[in-house]
């Protein structure tokens, strides 16, 4: 990818910056996400200013952060997985029935979720980069697909009761130098769950996979524009199949993240996780349109959705329809605030 | 294949030439090769599944029954939904994955109205034209919402949509303060199910209608062609005097009547509502009927014709699959093979491959969103 020279959505070429709206969106995200935490902390204080509660959100999310990230990627080449949160389910009550009643062990259900989501991954991409499927489509007959499998696998919640896997659930990481007293005056170490490291190392790995690798490169060119990124010689076939098989890889390995939290297969499982995937990463300054985000963004997506969350539930609106209503007023405003900005942006350049 | 294009290269350079023909003439092609390979496998496997019979249903009417009749009026709502699905998807490049639930809201609010803020109402509190109006009028108050953000910020519509999507059932819940009010006046269930007297249900009555609606609407006036032109180039048709921002607009709200519309029928048929099950996964169907019905989903050139068969299709697949005992949780599953296997014979390189085996080498890629 050339330095110095972007494509807008309307094709032309001009000269900036090549990751300018990448960072200014990133800063955006961080900013507020900061501003809302510390707002937070300030107006409401109690539970926001106990490290657990923050890392709680980690806790929560673990998964939700993975599938985060492999949406992110699939976005920049300029593509969509609604799959993700179907696969997280199917995921889930595979490694249950296989732990529970076919005797498997920890590694027989990590290769098995792992496995399937880079079927779905493979096959998705197949189908998008060599058949020139839509990938909404083709997605969203792979969530159907994953949906239904899942019941055929099991209708009934499927509880684990392995030893191996409860020892790693129940690990407990502290974090040193964090915590606080309990209403005894005990003092509690902050804790994080083991999928919280996996999670964590899965975004360095991406972040550095896309800032500083050929492939990580090629999948920015390919999103900003298709034929110039084949002008330059880039494989766009092969890149955009490959951010497929990424994405649902990482949908695996977060289904398997989501079982080690919860600890259970059942077909609710990850209900709805797509679209707060999709979220995060918009919030986390993704365009669908490809060619910008940053999992780092995404990462900072997924913590400002569930603060949001959080807050809202504190200011005592915990009936379940104020949550849905301020996720979707908050990237009512980030997709709007985005729009402007770079709309005025663009019209400055010219 | 008059015009087989023999290298590829220049089917990307030059779309509008050789594969835009080539696709409108095989528009319709694949809808109805797909629901005569669903009739002709019902015809084989059980020629039963045709049989229409009078029955009497719990009021003591006359009506006609069948699986033929039940695809026909389960197929309704998707049937309207479509149709206003195909002008956003052809003005916009995208599709709003919002109508499941804004037909939540639509419901929510014309319960609410009919039965005056009461849990269950035995008559009707208002007339019901009138609540279905305002009806009408919250959905396009929807669609507008949509539409603004598409337009005039320029949101990817499926993402501008996706805050409608989150946030519509609970808006629909937070209209009746998450009751569940039950109408049981009669005259209510005429639209969902049958006028009395009258042995066809009255949503196929309902969706003729709409759809001679938009063929008038679409003959008489050039909505089609403006919506045609906003979404092949946006900015020449500007250059050609039509506001693309406002046909897009417009189109939104369109879709928003149908969402009422459907909305209507599908809480008439019950005279309740559940706001997270209704009309569940009905966004996936619409959509999944707009591309069987050979629209391209990137915009541009559509065919109401296709996707209204295209959901019939989908009702046909679902129909035969409940009658051979598919479970419904496993249904999706079913449905996603068929889909899969549909996208991928009706796509322009499986469908080069095979009209002509000779297999041209380094193929540019094909652009697909």
């Amino acid at each position: 990818m050339p330095k110095g020279i972007a494509v807008d959505k309307k094709g032309q070429l001009r000269s900036r910056p090549s990751m300018s709206d990448t960072n200014l969106l990133l800063t955006i995200t961080v900013v507020v996400f900061f501003i809302l935490y510390l707002s937070a902390i300030l107006a409401l204080g109690g539970g926001f200013t106990k490290p657990q509660n923050f890392l709680n959100i980690l806790n929560n999310n673990a998964s939700l952060i993975v599938l985060s990230c492999g949406m992110s990627i699939v976005m920049i080449t300029g593509g969509i997985d609604i799959s993700v949160g179907a696969v997280t389910c199917l995921v889930c009550m595979t490694c249950a029935v296989n732990l529970e009643r076919q005797g498997g062990n920890m590694l027989t259900a990590l290769l098995i979720g792992l496995g399937i989501g880079l079927a779905f991954g493979a096959v998705q991409g197949f189908l998008v980069a060599h058949l020139g499927i839509q990938p909404f489509i083709v997605s969203l007959a792979g969530m159907f697909f994953a949906k239904g499998m899942t019941t055929i696998v099991s209708k009934e919640p499927v509880r684990v009761t392995n030893e191996g896997f409860l020892a790693v659930k129940d690990t407990r990481i502290t974090v040193p130098g964090l915590g606080s007293n309990n209403k005894l005056g005990e003092y509690i170490p902050a804790y994080v769950e083991v999928g919280v490291v996996i999670a964590l190392l899965v975004v360095v790995l991406l972040f550095c996979l896309l800032r500083w690798t050929r492939l990580g490169r090629s999948f920015y060119a390919v999103g900003g524009n298709n034929q110039s990124a084949n002008m330059l010689g880039i494989n766009v076939r092969r890149t955009k199949f490959l951010a497929h098989v990424l994405c649902g890889l990482l949908a695996g390995l977060g289904g398997i993240l989501y079982f080690l939290h919860v600890g259970s297969g059942d077909v609710a499982n990850g209900a709805g996780d797509e679209m707060n995937a999709i979220a995060s990463s918009i919030i986390g300054g993704t365009l669908l349109t490809g060619g910008v985000g940053n999992v780092a963004g995404t990462f900072f997506g997924v913590l400002s959705l569930n603060t949001i969350k959080r807050i809202v539930s504190a200011l005592g609106f915990d009936e379940a329809w104020w949550s849905n209503i301020t996720v979707a007023a908050m990237l009512c405003l980030f997709l709007v605030v985005q729009s402007i900005v770079l709309l005025r942006k663009n019209q400055s350049k010219q | 294949m008059s015009t087989p294009v023999k290298d590829p290269k220049t089917q990307v350079k030059r779309p509008d030439e050789s594969l835009f023909k080539r696709l409108t003439r095989h528009q319709m092609f694949i809808p109805l090769a797909a629901l005569t390979l669903l009739v002709l496998f019902n015809l084989i496997a059980d020629p039963s599944f045709f049989a229409v019979s009078l029955k009497e249903n719990s009021l003591g009417n006359p009506v006609l029954s069948g699986n033929l009749i039940s695809v026909l009026d389960n197929a309704s709502e998707l049937v309207i939904l479509a149709i206003g699905m195909t002008l956003v998807t052809a003005s916009s490049g995208g599709q709003d994955i919002s109508v499941g639930a804004t037909m939540a809201i639509a419901g929510s609010v014309i319960l609410r109205m009919v039965c005056g803020g009461q849990i269950t109402a035995d008559t009707l509190h208002m007339p019901l034209i009138l609540a279905v109006l305002i009806g009408v009028l919250a959905t396009m108050l929807c669609g507008a919402f949509n539409g603004a953000l598409v337009a005039y910020f320029k949101i990817q519509p499926m993402v501008a949509t996706l805050i409608m999507y989150t946030a519509g059932r609970s808006i629909a819940a937070w209209i009746n303060n998450n009751e569940l009010p039950i109408m049981n006046d009669l005259t209510f269930k005429y639209a969902g199910t049958f006028l009395p007297g009258i042995p066809v249900p009255t949503p196929i009555f309902i969706t003729i209608f709409v759809i001679v609606v938009f063929w008038l609407v679409l003959k008489f006036t050039n909505l089609g062609l403006y919506t045609q032109s906003v979404g092949i180039n946006p900015n020449s048709s500007r250059l050609n005097g039509i506001n693309p921002q406002a046909i897009k607009l417009l189109t939104y709200v369109i879709l928003g009547v149908c969402v009422a519309v459907a909305g209507f029928i599908r809480v008439s048929r019950s005279g309740s509502i559940n706001y997270s099950r209704i009309a569940e996964n009905i966004e996936m169907d619409a959509i999944l009927a707009v591309a069987l019905g050979g629209n391209a989903l990137s915009g541009g050139k559509f065919n109401i014709y296709g996707s209204i068969v295209g959901a019939y299709v989908i009702q046909f697949l679902t129909t035969t699959l409940y009658k051979y005992e598919v479970p419904s949780t496993a249904l999706p599953a079913y449905k996603a093979v068929v889909v899969i296997l549909l996208v991928v014979l009706s796509a322009p390189v499986v469908r080069e491959k095979l009209s002509q085996v000779k297999k041209a080498p380094a193929k540019t890629a094909k652009e697909v969103s």
